[in-house]
């Protein structure tokens, strides 16, 4: 039991992560594929997010005269939140989006031709 | 002029702003596209084989992006080993994009612009994956080169649509795993500067996060390669793809991301850990003769050429792949040879195949029938191609398959080296057969009488130009093999194996 409570964060994102894998696995549909595909790589993104995050952090930035011993409290490295991660995703969801883009206009196109977006009717029209 | 400490950006750079200025300048001038990306591309080959030969007289260059020093800063680094690839890949993309002129106008005539801002975007990924020393960049520069290579190929006929969503769904999971496991070196370093990460994770190579890191990448990787039980997206996005989509995707795509998966056992995990510390050599050298066999005996089966091609490149990746593997010197100079030679060959038959389907509307085995007289310049290069493939001196194709069955004898690994035997065996089978068909086999008359003249008709020019430089530069390759290995890839194989 400790060891789930004590890192519950890599938990969750091992649960979102087989819940994406399974959507995109054994759905059918592929707008259903897509979306367990967007919880996939917000799976990554939560885990990431996570390891960066620290209870009562502050930002850091050093704030000059604002308060006796600001400037200390963002210069320790344990008071401040590690800014790395959460910039790393900025890109991550960045690229996720646009991968979304790219896969829904696939499925615009798909439907387009085939007129479904079910995977089995598409394999029938195909064959 | 601009001084040669900056190559290393602009080797980037200049692709990038060009995707713009092609852009751009296509919605009011569609016809100047091409020019665009040819010029540009010979700039980029320009610098890149600069590059490589201040690599070779100075060694390693690193450049900082921004004057950020490693680790806080993005780095380049560009070593003996991606110098080459570099190399490799701007001069392919450049064959590719000449070539592509007179397809592109034929298969996408609304979409000219569109369809080349997306080229010259999929080779600035693969060259910024090429280049980069930090591993977070890495993952963006992979993500633009798959993001592009998923439209460029979507734009193909019949199933290329629905192949090209299978593509994004495996392509998604392999960068995933790769950013994963990336994740997993951060939390346990706190670095993504490549040559940084190198110099702490020994101390720490114990540890189980480490080897869930190495097990997360180099599956991403291989998802990204394509390596055999992993390959399933491959054969049906490569075929319906649009003719210049499959030549420049096809020699390059699966080739980068060996280059990685060599980056990051060398540069990141170090020889010792990969080779020494986890021990798993054995399994993934069986897996790639498991890779070599099927592709080759999958490719067997296949009635088009193109096809047939698309089943050669996943056995061709095994070959890479258990080359590494072997962890001897010979196995890994044989596999970074091979990543330039097979580059070479699968674009001079994906250039044939592009002819063909240019001239016939089709690239089936009945397609070619007859074709030695009626296309004889095309079926000349075609042959040094399957010749190559095959292994035949002094061809390019036999050296780097010498230096891997002396890796495999070196190693002890025999169940590979039959696996190279074999696949050379089938491959000749494979391309006898072809050769068979359009040497032997009467033309696909529509008269019934079967005496009618056959004239030649050839493809154009700007496909014909780069089909015979590569062709020449198959053997061209082949007879300087010797100097390449020692001025280049002996200084890229890990020392002390």
């Amino acid at each position: 039991m400790d060891v789930i409570i004590a890192s519950y964060n890599y938990w969750i994102y091992i649960l979102l992560m087989m819940i994406g894998l399974y959507a995109m696995l054994s759905k059918n549909n592929l707008v259903k594929k897509i979306i367990g595909m967007s919880i996939f790589q917000a799976a990554i993104i939560v885990f990431y997010v996570s390891i960066g995050a620290k209870r009562g952090a502050t930002i850091p930035i050093i704030e000059h005269g604002h308060g006796h011993g600001a400037a200390e409290h963002a210069v320790n490295v344990m008071n401040y939140v590690n800014p790395l991660p959460h910039v790393l995703m900025l890109t991550a969801i960045v690229v996720s989006v646009s991968t979304l883009g790219v896969a829904l206009a696939i499925i615009l196109g798909i439907h387009r031709r085939y007129g479904t977006v079910e995977e089995d009717e598409i394999m029938e029209k195909i064959q | 002029m601009i001084s040669p400490e900056q190559y290393p950006v602009l080797i980037v750079v200049i692709p990038l702003l060009s995707a713009f200025i092609i852009n751009v300048i296509g919605w009011f001038r569609k016809g100047f596209s091409y020019p665009l990306i040819v010029l540009s591309l010979i700039i980029t080959f320009y610098l890149s084989v600069s590059t490589l030969l201040q690599v070779v007289d100075g060694g390693a260059i690193s450049y900082r992006l921004g004057g950020w020093p490693p680790p806080f800063g993005i780095e380049y680094v560009i070593d003996h080993l991606n110098a080459l690839v570099l190399v490799v890949i701007s001069f392919v993309s450049l064959a590719a994009a000449v070539f592509s002129k007179e397809s592109v106008k034929k298969e996408l005539p609304d979409r000219i612009p569109q369809y080349y801002t997306l080229f010259i975007l999929l080779v600035t990924g693969l060259l910024g994956m090429t280049i980069t020393g930090d591993a977070f960049n890495l993952y963006v520069l992979i993500e633009i080169a798959a993001l592009t290579s998923y439209a460029l190929i979507a734009f193909g006929r019949d199933r290329a649509l629905v192949s090209s969503f299978n593509y994004v769904i495996m392509g998604t999971v392999g960068a995933s795993f790769y950013l994963l496991g990336v994740g997993h070196l951060y939390i346990m370093t706190g670095s993504l500067n490549m040559g940084d990460l190198l110099s702490i994770l020994p101390a720490i190579s114990g540890s189980r996060a480490i080897f869930v890191a190495f097990l997360l990448i180099i599956v991403g990787i291989w998802t990204k390669m394509a390596f055999f039980p992993l390959h399933g997206w491959l054969p049906n996005a490569y075929t319906y793809a649009p003719t210049a989509t499959g030549v420049l995707v096809a020699p390059l795509m699966t080739k980068v991301s060996v280059y990685i998966m060599i980056r990051l056992m060398f540069s990141v995990f170090s020889a010792d850990y990969v080779f020494n510390t986890l021990n798993v050599h054995d399994i993934i050298v069986w897996m790639a003769v498991a890779a070599i066999i099927g592709g080759s005996l999958l490719a067997l089966t296949q009635t088009d050429f193109r096809r047939m091609l698309t089943y050669l490149i996943v056995a061709e990746v095994g070959y890479m792949v258990g080359g590494v593997w072997l962890a001897n010197s010979a196995g890994i100079t044989g596999a970074i040879l091979h990543i330039l030679n097979d580059a070479l060959m699968t674009l001079c038959l994906f250039l044939v195949a592009g002819i063909i389907y240019h001239k016939t509307r089709g690239h089936h085995l009945d397609d070619i029938r007859g074709l030695y007289r009626k296309m004889p310049f095309t079926m000349a290069a075609f042959t040094v191609g399957a010749l190559s493939m095959i292994g035949v001196p002094p061809t390019v194709g036999f050296f780097s398959k010498w230096y891997l069955i002396l890796g495999a004898i070196d190693a002890g690994q025999w169940g590979f080296m039959a696996a190279l035997i074999i696949s050379s065996l089938i491959n000749a089978v494979l391309f006898f057969k072809v050769i068979e068909v359009g040497y032997f086999e009467p033309m696909h008359g529509h008269h019934d009488d079967g005496h009618h003249e056959v004239t030649i008709d050839e493809a154009p020019f700007s496909m014909l130009a780069p089909l015979y430089v590569i062709a020449v530069s198959l053997i061209v390759v082949g007879i300087y093999t010797s100097s390449i290995i020692t001025n280049i890839i002996a200084h890229a194989v890990p020392k002390g194996l």
